[in-house]
């Protein structure tokens, strides 16, 4: 049977995704949480022994491009795109570490 | 007390010297103005696509290959995902699954002899942004020039035991990276990093203590200082019968002292995965052979064939062969002037006196070894005296003049000029009755006064030698 999304899980998924959901969130989140581990639990059924686990969808390989700078100054572009800037970089709440 | 044996392992990270950043086309050049080399890639803007820099491969093999490690044939990137305002993407691009190489390992010579540190293994990932603290208005300030600069991270086995092994191991990477071409490693700079991994436990166990992590240290000297005082900590806890706690640490080179970042009840979970926007990578047997082909000879062979070819004492072949770049240079003026000692003197001497004094870096070391090679060609004729070939070296150095031009243009060249030789030993004869009734008396001292004088004279134009010899002659005239 698959793991049952209990409050504790909750709380950490939200700690780990940094979310503050309401209850009610909370309820119908560890609901489809549920929902998927249980179809998960549905595709265990099949046999995949001897089957190489898949990580790309693709059938690409070796997607290389060379070491030539292609990109110049595009800081005020870049910037633009920032809720607050000070002397060409990003401003953020204080961080220590 | 009871004998304890410490336990080290590193997790090495080495900025790797290429031109642009691992998935995308900005420059990786060091010291640009913040957020100069950004793009919608390495600021982890939505829908952006990273592409991955071939050389990055290419860098990571070379590195793989020269300390002897396995190469993971088939192996891809992940995420590992965590937050924090110099990661703008969330997550890490990095390898955990099936990292680039493992199962290496490298020599270093230890007070018992040689030693074999292991690799576990050497995986490929991107560096992340720097955050300053902003004093003004108590907020953190971020730039992205360095989020997305490639990075191979070096795993090593728990196989060092004191800080001397550490520095060892360090500084057998260092060089081995920089022969390769694929990192400048400064600790200062930041190009290279070290996280030491440390335990302790009873001598003759056999089993493993708690290891604590520590992190921030940018210096040999930092390194060191803080496996002692980490060594001594956990000593201390445990002969107070209390138990060390597995943990991350951060040292304060200032204080010289190291306290707790997180402990492993909240150490993060990073949630790896597969990273679906990069294809996987197949690496085939020719381009493994191809890099295997393309390793430079390594300081060790280097230093062996030194001695065997040119005939030059260990010493000097161990300090000529620190930097690649450098002893190319010499090998090059070594063949050139055919003397291999006589210019493994001058650069042990000159070369590195000048580097000293003018606080140039061996690789940023730059004239033509045919030049240096006629100047110590000039010497050898006893063209020019030593104290003006140091000074005429000094011009190549700095500006790479062709010394042969200079030495004439310049008047250094010591004259053949027996008549012009003759009458100054005559004048300053003459000038000096007094030391000069000393010498006729026997007093043989007072020829190194005659001696100097001459020399002022001719400004260095005659060898010391010849005045020697003319002098005497004229004296044994004069008795």
């Amino acid at each position: 049977m698959a793991k049952q999304i209990d409050d504790e899980t909750m709380e950490n998924v939200c700690i780990l995704a940094k979310l503050s959901l309401t209850e009610e969130e909370k309820e119908k989140a560890k609901k489809d949480m549920q929902e998927m581990l249980d179809y998960v639990d549905k595709l265990d059924e099949l046999d995949t022994s001897g089957v190489e686990p898949m990580s790309h969808i693709f059938g690409d390989d070796n997607v290389f491009r060379e070491d030539v700078v292609t990109n110049g100054d595009n800081s005020e572009a870049m910037l633009a795109n920032a809720p607050k800037a000070k002397e060409g970089q990003y401003q953020v709440p204080k961080t220590i570490g | 007390m009871k004998q304890y044996e410490t336990i080290i392992g590193l997790e090495v990270h080495v900025e790797l010297a290429t031109r642009t950043k691992i998935f995308c086309g900005c420059s990786t050049a060091f010291g640009g103005a913040p957020n100069t080399h950004t793009c919608p890639v390495c600021t982890g803007m939505p829908g952006s696509l990273p592409v991955l820099n071939k050389k990055v491969v290419e860098f990571a093999l070379r590195a793989g290959l020269a300390t002897n490690c396995s190469i993971n044939q088939y192996c891809k990137f992940d995420r590992k995902n965590y937050f924090y305002p110099d990661n703008p993407q969330n997550y890490q691009i990095s390898q955990l699954y099936l990292p680039i190489c493992h199962d290496g390992f490298v020599e270093i010579e230890t007070e018992a002899g040689k030693k074999k540190v292991r690799i576990h293994e050497m995986h490929m990932e991107e560096d992340a942004g720097k955050l300053i603290h902003d004093e003004w208005e108590d907020c953190s300030l971020v730039d992205y020039n360095r989020s997305g600069v490639p990075l191979i991270e070096i795993v090593s086995e728990p196989d060092m035991r004191s800080a001397d092994e550490v520095i060892a191991y360090l500084e057998k990477l260092r060089c081995t990276m920089q022969y390769l071409g694929v990192s400048d490693c400064k600790l200062q700079e930041g190009s290279m990093r070290a996280d030491v991994n440390l335990s302790v436990r009873v001598a003759g166990s056999d089993t493993l203590g708690t290891r604590t992590e520590m992190k921030n240290l940018n210096s040999f000297k930092a390194i060191a200082h803080a496996i002692e005082g980490e060594r001594e900590r956990q000593i201390e806890l445990l002969e107070m019968g209390r138990s060390v706690t597995q943990e991350t640490r951060r040292w304060d080179d200032n204080k010289e002292s190291s306290h707790a970042m997180r402990s492993k009840e909240d150490a993060k979970d990073y949630r790896y995965f597969p990273d679906p926007d990069l294809p996987p990578i197949h690496i085939s047997d020719e381009w493994i052979a191809r890099i295997k082909g393309e390793l430079p000879e390594f300081r060790e062979e280097k230093a062996d064939r030194y001695q065997s070819e040119f005939g030059l004492p260990e010493y000097d072949s161990q300090i000529l062969t620190e930097s690649r770049h450098l002893a190319a240079l010499f090998e090059e003026v070594a063949t050139l002037c055919g003397n291999p000692k006589k210019a493994a003197n001058w650069f042990m001497v000159e070369v590195l006196r000048l580097m000293k004094d003018k606080g140039v870096e061996a690789e940023k070391v730059r004239f033509t070894p045919q030049h240096l090679a006629d100047l110590l060609t000039m010497v050898d004729k006893k063209e020019v005296s030593p104290q003006n070939a140091k000074k005429v070296f000094e011009k190549v150095f700095d500006e790479d003049i062709d010394p042969v031009a200079y030495v004439e243009e310049h008047g250094l060249k010591i004259l053949e000029d027996t008549g012009l030789l003759n009458s100054t030993i005559h004048r300053i004869l003459n000038e000096n009755p007094g030391p000069l009734s000393e010498l006729l008396g026997g007093k043989e001292k007072v020829m190194g006064f005659f001696v100097g004088q001459i020399m002022k004279e001719m400004k260095g134009k005659a060898n010391p030698a010849s005045v020697r010899e003319a002098l005497m002659a004229e004296v044994e005239k004069r008795k």
